[in-house]
């Protein structure tokens, strides 16, 4: 379908309603897999954190991760689900090069979680805040895949390649799977809703310290089902599953992207398929996946290699009283203690700014500062890049190191700006960035006196003025130093030194 | 030396008469000897036995103080892994496999010093009833060669009925240890599922697989049950209890006062469908006479359901089998093929064309059969019905278990049969397994123990004992061989 054949997105919602749904792959920070040993660090050499286990080799048996386990309990109960007092694995069985026994293991009619939701809060059309509550119908334990990489092609997928590579690190790293129940909302907030879920999802896996939570790297992974249906109707369409979209943004994206293109084939009384769909970052459309049915048949069974788990009823109650203050409480705590107008604090949510504003002001820095940044040059570097603040290779602490150069009179705003670059281009901290650049505030009375006497000498009539008592002028002679020292000067002792001479 | 029973040459390396080499030597020897004749073995290391019975004398004659069997050779079936053997379970696909990790029962056998002469045949993936299905020929029975030695695992009972070890270890699914040991004259058990680890057993179907010894005597079994039993962390399935005293109970042997049950439907008669050799009815009765004129108390019960457990049976193995032997893809190891006129094949026609040339026909069988039994909208009819069939056949042995201390029955329906004559026809080979499966579908342990000869081939006695209880199985099984005498083999035939 070519691209003027879509249905731009708000007539496409005068005519349907869209039906969302979202699945949510949570990769967890557990220091070993899910059924061995191996340990889960990301960024490895190829096969490196591989055994018997994990490889599926004849003979070798999972054994469950209690930490896995344990996380599971906290995020269903984080979710506001149910915790089953008995449950057990099944096999999924398919078959595909990057797993290694051809199953995966995962639950299918009995969940350690289900029965749960979250509110989220977004911006409505009016321009008031609205809250959507979406039902989660379970959250489940599952181990992930391997990797694999394509060579060749143009595709980078498996069809057309020259060979592929296999990387069995990712194999048996534990997962949580957690699906909403269908969402229907004001067809108009439907991307922001979707975007608004996945971001609180993201913020309460922070919060639980269950798992890096990081799009960019895949340990939060969110699948979107669309369908649309003609509006007021109750009968759903057929949907689309548009697998791995990996930022906020793109969840937006996506929802907003596959609206349309649902639209334009229905319009067209075409029929759309039922399958899955890839993402594409750089233009913000999908392309068709791999076809799917419901005679997909992926043969679940007990896992007959692993007893059921049975959590302790203490135990989850125990859990529970572990669990981090709950989001929208959170969010309303913070913007009292930061003075955060109900804008400011908007903004800083929607960036999916607010633990990384969270742990700057926790490093020292003023509020409304950290704002700034994060939302201000940072926000715009993420966007230029089309990734989540989240992925910018910078932390608060980071962040925090350059305000503090910046309050010492070290460096100003200016030249913060180019501390960043440093930082984000992996130069080192914003100290060895601000060495290593050359970067200081020249305070010195000696460089700088010189540098004021001639920007004096070269504007003479300025320098009349100033002398006259128009002290507002001397704003042009600081220009002059400033440029001269390329940014680098204290302008507040230039000032000074101006007007000792004029004054 | 090779007649010695393990307990005898335990005692002889002991008492420093004999050393582990020149036992596992004697071992060797024997092999080179008959094994041209039976088959038993897929592998044979003579280095590495020899090197790990050397260490053995090494550390007795420093004083140090050894496990009971320490210095006995003993054979592994070919689904355990070992390292620095090849691991095949009888298949091509895994022709030439070195698995890089031991199964925790091989393990526990090289810390306890027993030297591993080698690993032995089997029906392919262990399936099978006679040992004909391993993809590098059939094993013999040491008392007929013309016939079979029962199976899957024919290659470990043989070895042990010929002489070649003293000790084997074997895996039992639906009786892969107890059929042969029937067929060969050899005492085979079948622990409590979850008494002995899995850990490193190539698993045919998970929920059934159970390790356990190979002997010619009952204290043999029960020592060698001791080294290989217990918790494993590395097993989920595994139970996690202190091992039942085995060896204590099988140097009891004593059934006096014992309540022993005859299960009406494993006894052959014509209203479950018959099909038992009237030798084998015959030689079964005079073990009931025999028992009943040692003090045991025999009375016949009812386990009504155990006649739908071979149905039961070849719907849940086979959907375990398919699921199980899904990794055997030729992406990691094994045999890789690729599809014929095909220039740049991808790896779903690897996959294809690997799993078409490295199965056998049973295993294909198993897992066609599996895959269809698992397929939504029959997954109920199928692998549901079957496993509410187990639960029936659980209760049966509980109610059983109210009323007497074990059951018994004979191991198998027949003595041997000649090779090749149920090899086309799977559903009669099926039956051959018919006493035994109960015990695997419902978890609780089974012992086979030779009762003599009928027509010049051996005859096997089965008895069941509760889960956890397999100590009696141990008694009544030592109390039979005091009564009938061990059955053994003056010369291959």
């Amino acid at each position: 379908m070519s691209e003027r054949s879509l249905v731009p997105f708000d007539t496409a919602i005068e005519r349907y309603d869209p039906v969302l749904g979202l699945e949510v792959h949570v990769e967890l920070n557990t220091a070993t897999k899910m059924f061995c040993g191996c340990p889960t660090e990301f960024g490895a050499d190829p096969n490196t954190q591989v055994c018997p286990v994990c490889l599926g080799l004849p003979g070798a048996l999972p054994v469950v991760n209690a930490k896995a386990v344990e996380a599971a309990v906290r995020i269903g109960l984080a979710l506001n689900c149910s915790i089953a007092e008995r449950c057990r694995f099944a096999r999924k069985n398919y078959f595909y090069p990057d797993m290694p026994k051809n199953f995966q293991t995962s639950q299918y009619d009995e969940p350690i979680a289900f029965d749960g939701f979250v509110d989220v809060e977004v911006e409505g059309t009016d321009g008031q805040p609205v809250t959507v509550r979406i039902e989660i119908e379970r959250a489940h334990m599952e181990e992930d895949t391997g990797k694999s990489l394509h060579v060749g092609g143009s595709t980078g997928r498996i069809q057309g390649a020259d060979h592929s590579l296999l990387d069995y690190n990712r194999a048996g790293i534990p997962l949580i799977e957690i699906v909403t129940k269908t969402i229907e909302v004001e067809p108009a907030l439907a991307p922001l809703v979707a975007r608004a879920y996945v971001a609180q999802l993201r913020e309460l896996m922070v919060a639980l310290d269950v798992s890096d939570a990081r799009m960019d790297q895949g340990s939060l992974r969110a699948d979107v089902n669309l369908s649309l249906k003609p509006t007021g109707s109750t009968t759903l369409g057929t949907r689309s599953e548009t697998k791995n979209v990996n930022s906020f943004r793109s969840v937006e994206r996506a929802v907003r992207y596959e609206v349309t293109r649902h639209a334009a084939l229905l319009d067209a009384g075409e029929r759309v398929v039922q399958e899955t769909r890839h993402f594409h970052e750089s233009d913000g459309t999908t392309s068709a996946g791999r076809e799917k049915s419901d005679a997909d048949d992926y043969r679940y069974f007990p896992e007959p290699d692993l007893a059921p788990v049975a959590p302790d009823p203490a135990w989850v109650e125990e859990l529970r009283g572990t669990l981090p203050e709950a989001p929208e409480l959170r969010r309303r705590r913070l913007q009292g203690e930061w003075g955060f107008s109900d804008l400011e604090m908007r903004d800083t949510l929607g960036a999916g700014a607010l633990d990384l504003v969270a742990a700057t002001i926790d490093a020292g820095v003023a509020p409304q500062s950290a704002r700034k940044w994060w939302l201000g040059e940072l926000a715009r570097r993420a966007n230029d890049t089309g990734t989540d603040l989240a992925a910018l290779p910078i932390t608060p602490a980071q962040v925090a190191n350059v305000q503090a150069l910046i309050d010492a009179g070290r460096i100003n705003d200016k030249l913060a700006r180019q501390v960043f670059d440093g930082v984000l281009a992996g130069e080192g901290t914003a100290e060895e960035v601000v060495a290593a650049r050359g970067l200081e505030v020249v305070s010195d009375d000696g460089a700088l006196g010189d540098a004021v006497d001639r920007a004096i000498e070269a504007n003479p009539d300025v320098a009349q003025k100033i002398r006259d008592g128009k002290l507002q002028a001397a704003g042009a002679l600081i220009g002059a130093v400033m440029k001269e020292m390329r940014g680098q000067a204290d302008a507040g002792r230039v000032r000074e030194l101006i007007l000792e001479r004029l004054g | 030396m090779h007649q010695l029973s393990a307990a005898d040459l335990a005692q002889r390396l002991s008492s420093g008469e004999v050393t582990s080499v020149e036992a596992t030597q004697a071992s060797l020897d024997r092999i080179a000897a008959v094994d041209d004749r039976i088959n038993a073995f897929l592998h044979v290391d003579a280095e590495g036995a020899l090197a790990a019975a050397a260490d053995v004398d090494a550390r007795r004659a420093a004083g140090e103080s050894l496990a009971a069997l320490a210095g006995v050779p003993i054979a592994v079936k070919d689904v355990l892994t070992t390292i620095g053997q090849p691991t095949t379970c009888g298949s091509r696909m895994l022709e030439g496999w070195v698995p890089p990790y031991d199964s925790t029962v091989v393990a526990k056998l090289r810390a306890a010093g027993l030297p591993i002469v080698g690993k032995t045949n089997m029906d392919e993936f262990a399936m099978g009833s006679s040992t004909e299905h391993s993809a590098y020929g059939p094993t013999r029975n040491p008392w007929d060669t013309s016939r079979i030695p029962g199976g899957s695992g024919g290659g470990s009972a043989a070895a042990v009925a010929a002489q070649q070890v003293p000790l084997a270890i074997g895996t039992d699914t639906g009786g892969s240890i107890r059929q042969p040991g029937a067929m060969t004259g050899t005492v085979g058990v079948k622990p409590t599922y979850g008494g002995v680890s899995r850990y490193g057993l190539v698993a045919m179907a998970s929920s059934l697989d159970q390790a356990g010894p190979v002997t010619r005597t009952v204290l043999d079994a029960a020592l060698l049950h001791e080294v290989i039993a217990g918790h494993d962390p590395r097993d989920s399935t595994s139970i996690d209890a202190p091992v039942p005293a085995v060896v204590e109970a099988a140097r009891r042997g004593d059934v006096a006062g014992l309540r022993i049950g005859v299960v009406r439907e494993l006894h052959g008669s014509a209203e479950f469908g018959g099909g038992f050799q009237p030798g084998v009815r015959q030689r079964f009765d005079e073990v009931v006479e025999l028992l009943t004129g040692a003090g045991a108390d025999v009375v016949e019960v009812s386990c009504p359901s155990f006649v739908h457990g071979i149905a039961a049976y070849y719907l849940v193995m086979p959907s375990e089998v398919s699921s199980n032997l899904a990794k055997f893809d030729a992406m990691r190891y094994g045999l890789r093929v690729g599809p014929e006129g095909v220039p740049a094949p991808s790896a779903e026609q690897v996959m294809a064309a690997s799993r078409d040339a490295g199965f056998g026909d049973e295993v294909k069988r198993r897992i066609i059969l599996g895959t269809y039994a698992l397929s939504s909208g029959y997954y109920d009819a199928y692998y549901g019905s079957a496993q509410k069939v187990r639960t029936l056949i659980a209760r049966d042995f509980a109610a059983a278990f109210e009323d007497v201390d074990v059951l018994v029955s004979p191991t198998a329906p027949t003595t041997a049969w000649p090779l090749g004559e149920k090899l086309d026809d799977p559903l009669a080979m099926y039956l051959a397994d018919v006493a035994t499966i109960p015990a695997n579908l419902a978890g609780v342990p089974g012992i086979s123990v030779p009762a003599g000869l009928v027509d010049g081939l051996p005859v096997g006695i089965q008895f069941l004992a509760p889960a956890l209880a397999d100590d009696r199985l141990y008694n009544a099984g030592a109390a039979l061989e005091r009564l009938v005498g061990t059955t053994t083999l003056e010369e291959i035939a």
